[in-house]
């Protein structure tokens, strides 16, 4: 894996490898997620995905990309830490797979530019009736989050737990916000971000680098590069005391159980085998007590949100159980504190990281989104790296870690119907 | 054992026929440091009702799933522990007409093989455990019930099909698995989990003699005999009933339409046949189709618009939804866009261009180690080779498309299913 500064501002990761049917290609903005300007960058690579001068409409899009033997081009939208990335993933079938000696990558890569640089405008501006239809577009997919309940509760757990903080902030803003997005402001943030972005740009192929590096470099000759938005740390802060317990109600059968910690101290190492002890693994204190031994739960898990030092507990209970669901989590999350594990729940998690971590060399979205990650957060952990810290962690650093964690936030979405 | 090389995908694959009658089947993935073992029965949760010892056997729906559940346990406990300690993830599913168990590994793959092939083969329930999972499961199909994208499906199916036991979802109700008892699920472990009606495919860094040598040590010797399935009487084309509405917790309309084709016969003609349905559905309502384009353009649906071909044995149909302020339009819409295709034919450089598209979608699909144990799987047990795709699709024409677009996606065949917010 290399990383080259290509221009000022513009990173680009090469990842080479020969096993995969097909090349991924990306260019992500890194900046500062914000209420103000969320939703703004969300619908900007939306209306970008609408149309090029060179391919001004869907037709014509699916018709570019059709012919490049189904390349894929899609825009994205994440949120890392505090910050939020946004832009497109491309991929297309590896020149070897290819007849008569075709090359795709250059093609695609020029395409990847001309959605950043040269957009389909209407008298300089962006077309007006692109962002108004992209912007119902998304008002609708981000409420529509509440079709899937699971999701909805963890989304709703982390935006009351981080009101105010940057991490609260929707990965791609909140509905409200989105309708109220005007033409000439979503203009504005584009004029904006677009030479003052950090744009890191990542390709994982059979291509030689230095051919990767040309294509990019000839497909963002365009785009202006004036003055610097950089990435922010994230900042962390200590739980709330007491925490607090919200509750909705919604016409469902099965409730929505969702709580949310914090975690003190820097041992982020220890946090991740603790986490995968606690929720995050098969082996794990809620797979195999809460949901296998008790029947409480039919699913039960916990997430560490490494960049932030949170951890999110989600399960899915019969709302007659909840104070019994509350109090079990608890339980097992103070048992860790007390070092009270058997040896196979400790090795079991810690295989289950290393295995993750190896088999991410067999997946290129896997490596995008670290090397994303990476670059969000200004580190430069490596799988090897990381693969050795996990290895190191000693039963005390887990049970310093689980007992550095506090809770801040009970979401719980019930249904409407009281229990007997 | 037979070696089989595929330069147009760029693999190759080893089988083997077990003198138990276990199919055996290894792709080589040598570049890769993730390997995937996949066990496969051919018995879904379609397959309610069979012949065993000359008799016919109807069982609740939801048994073959309740099954999966329970193979997990073992007279020492469950077996997850195992696989977790060598850091491999294992898991299960149940389809409509196959029951998978597998894992992904880094180390450790034989140790890990010889678990799976264990714990699959041998069955250990007691009325306690039994009793216990029902809750688990009960739960399970409760938050399906509240899930939009499962029931908008489950109705679709219960509107399109008279008969076939598809209509039934496979996790069953909460009343049907209350039949559930450790005999019956060791009756219909004795029936389908037997070598002969099983496959095992190992994609990965892995040394295809050692798998079949595991396999054949630890697997029971005798083969098991055919089970015959009754699937209900043959389906007429036309739909149980024309449309379904349900109102839950949305933010917007959703819809699922559905158009029943005719059943193929199997072998090499499904593959061919499911190509063609694919390339059907990217022409009529694929994210470059004009009609897609056109409706997008004018606000009338968005980018979950989307749908495929499925096959099951016995029913065979096109699928296609997603969120839309007004259902009914789109999917009429969408079955006169079908008939004027049919009738008026496709654009040649259209055609030619999702033909191109298709192909690099088969090709892009094999970048997953765990599609290529499924279709491995799908194909042995259907009767067909996938790695053969690219020489299949030499053989589709733009007519065979048109007349799978013209005979079976017309307002006949057709059921609508639909999803309304609640407020």
């Amino acid at each position: 894996m290399t990383r080259q500064k290509l221009m000022e501002n513009v990173y680009l990761t090469c990842v080479p490898s020969m096993k995969f049917k097909t090349s991924l290609l990306s260019a992500q903005m890194v900046v500062p997620l914000s209420q103000e300007t969320a939703g703004h960058n969300a619908l900007l690579v939306n209306v970008l995905n609408r149309g090029t001068v060179r391919c001004p409409d869907m037709s014509a899009i699916g018709r570019e990309l059709d012919m490049l033997y189904g390349a894929q081009l899609a825009p994205s939208v994440r949120k890392k830490g505090e910050n939020q990335l946004f832009g497109f993933a491309a991929s297309c079938i590896d020149d070897c797979y290819l007849p008569k000696g075709e090359k795709l990558l250059e093609k695609l890569t020029d395409l990847l530019g001309e959605f950043f640089c040269t957009p389909d405008t209407k008298g300089g501006r962006l077309r007006r009736d692109y962002v108004e239809s992209e912007r119902e577009n998304l008002a609708d997919m981000i409420r529509s989050i509440m079709n899937d309940k699971r999701a909805y509760a963890s989304h709703r757990l982390l935006e009351s737990m981080c009101a105010g903080e940057r991490y609260g902030v929707g990965r791609v803003g909140d509905a409200n916000g989105v309708e109220k997005i005007s033409l000439p402001s979503l203009d504005r943030r584009y004029r904006e971000v677009l030479p003052k972005g950090r744009l890191e740009l990542f390709y994982c192929g059979s291509a030689p680098e230095q051919r990767v590096a040309g294509a990019f470099t000839r497909a963002f000759a365009a785009l202006p590069r004036q003055g610097t938005i950089e990435p922010v740390p994230t900042l962390r802060r200590p739980s709330r005391e007491p925490y607090q317990v919200i509750t909705e109600t919604m016409d469902v059968t099965q409730g929505k159980l969702c709580m949310g910690f914090r975690i003190d101290g820097e041992d982020k190492a220890a946090a991740m085998l603790m986490n995968a002890m606690f929720g995050g693994a098969t082996t794990s204190k809620l797979f195999c007590n809460v949901r296998e031994k008790l029947s409480l739960c039919y699913y039960a898990d916990s997430a560490y949100h490494r960049l932030k030092g949170l951890v999110t507990v989600s399960a899915g209970i019969e709302c007659c159980d909840y104070s019994r669901a509350v109090e079990e989590i608890f339980r097992q999350l103070d048992a860790l504190g007390r070092g009270e594990w058997e040896d196979w729940e400790l090795e079991g998690a810690r295989q289950s990281l290393l295995n993750g971590l190896r088999a991410m060399d067999d997946s290129a979205g896997a490596m995008e989104d670290f090397v994303m990650g990476q670059a969000a957060a200004g580190t430069d952990e490596t799988i090897p790296g990381l693969t050795a810290a996990i290895r190191a962690v000693t039963p005390e650093r887990i049970q310093e870690a689980a007992q550095s964690v506090k809770p801040d936030t009970i979401y719980f979405l019930k249904a409407k119907e009281e229990c007997p | 054992m037979s070696i089989v090389a595929y330069p147009r995908v760029g693999e190759s694959v080893h089988r083997q026929t077990l003198s138990n009658g276990l199919e055996v089947i290894t792709v080589s993935k040598p570049y890769h440091t993730k390997s995937y073992a996949f066990f496969a029965v051919r018995y879904g949760g379609m397959d309610l009702r069979f012949r065993v010892d000359g008799m016919w056997r109807d069982t609740p729906a939801g048994i073959a799933h309740y099954l999966e559940h329970k193979m997990f346990d073992m007279e020492e406990g469950s077996v997850m522990a195992e696989f977790a300690q060598r850091g491999a993830s294992d898991n299960a599913y149940t389809s409509n007409a196959m029951t998978a168990y597998y894992f992904t590994s880094t180390s450790c793959f034989y140790e890990n093989l010889r678990t799976l092939l264990r714990f699959v083969s041998i069955p250990y329930f007691t009325q306690e455990s039994v009793d216990k999972e029902r809750g688990i499961i009960a739960q399970e199909i409760q938050e399906t019930e509240d899930d939009p994208d499962w029931r908008v499906y489950a109705n679709l199916m219960e509107c399109l099909y008279q008969n076939s036991p598809v209509r039934v979802p496979v996790t069953g109700s909460v009343e049907s698995i209350r039949q559930i008892t450790p005999q019956t699920l060791y009756e219909c472990h004795g029936a389908f989990y037997t070598p002969s009606n099983m496959v095992l495919v190992c994609v990965g860094d892995v040394d295809p003699g050692r798998v079949a040598e595991e396999a054949e040590t630890i697997l029971p010797k005798e083969g098991g005999s055919a089970v015959l399935r009754d699937y209900g009487s043959e389906e007429l084309l036309t739909p149980a009933r024309h449309e379904i509405a349900q109102s839950m917790e949305v933010s917007m309309p959703m819809f699922l339409a559905g158009y029943k084709c005719r059943p193929q016969s199997g072998g090499s003609e499904t593959l061919r046949q499911s190509i063609i349905g694919d390339m059907a559905c990217d022409v009529l309502f694929g994210s470059s189709s004009p009609l897609y384009t056109r409706l997008y353009e004018e606000g009338a649906v968005n980018s979950s618009l989307g749908g495929n071909f499925d096959m099951l044995p016995g029913a065979e149909y096109v699928y296609v939804g997603g969120d839309a302020k007004d259902p009914r339009r789109i999917f009429n819409e969408i079955t006169q866009q079908a008939q004027k295709l049919g009738r008026e034919g496709i654009d040649e450089d259209f055609y030619q261009q999702i033909r191109r598209a298709a192909y690099g979608g088969m090709l892009r699909s094999l970048n997953s180690l765990e599609n290529i144990a499924v279709s491995m799987a799908e194909g042995h047990f259907r009767g067909f080779d996938y790695f053969r795709f690219p020489e299949i699709f030499d053989t589709v024409s733009k007519a065979d498309v048109e007349a799978f677009l013209r005979e079976n996606i017309s307002l006949d065949r057709a059921a609508l299913s639909i999803i309304q917010p609640l407020h």
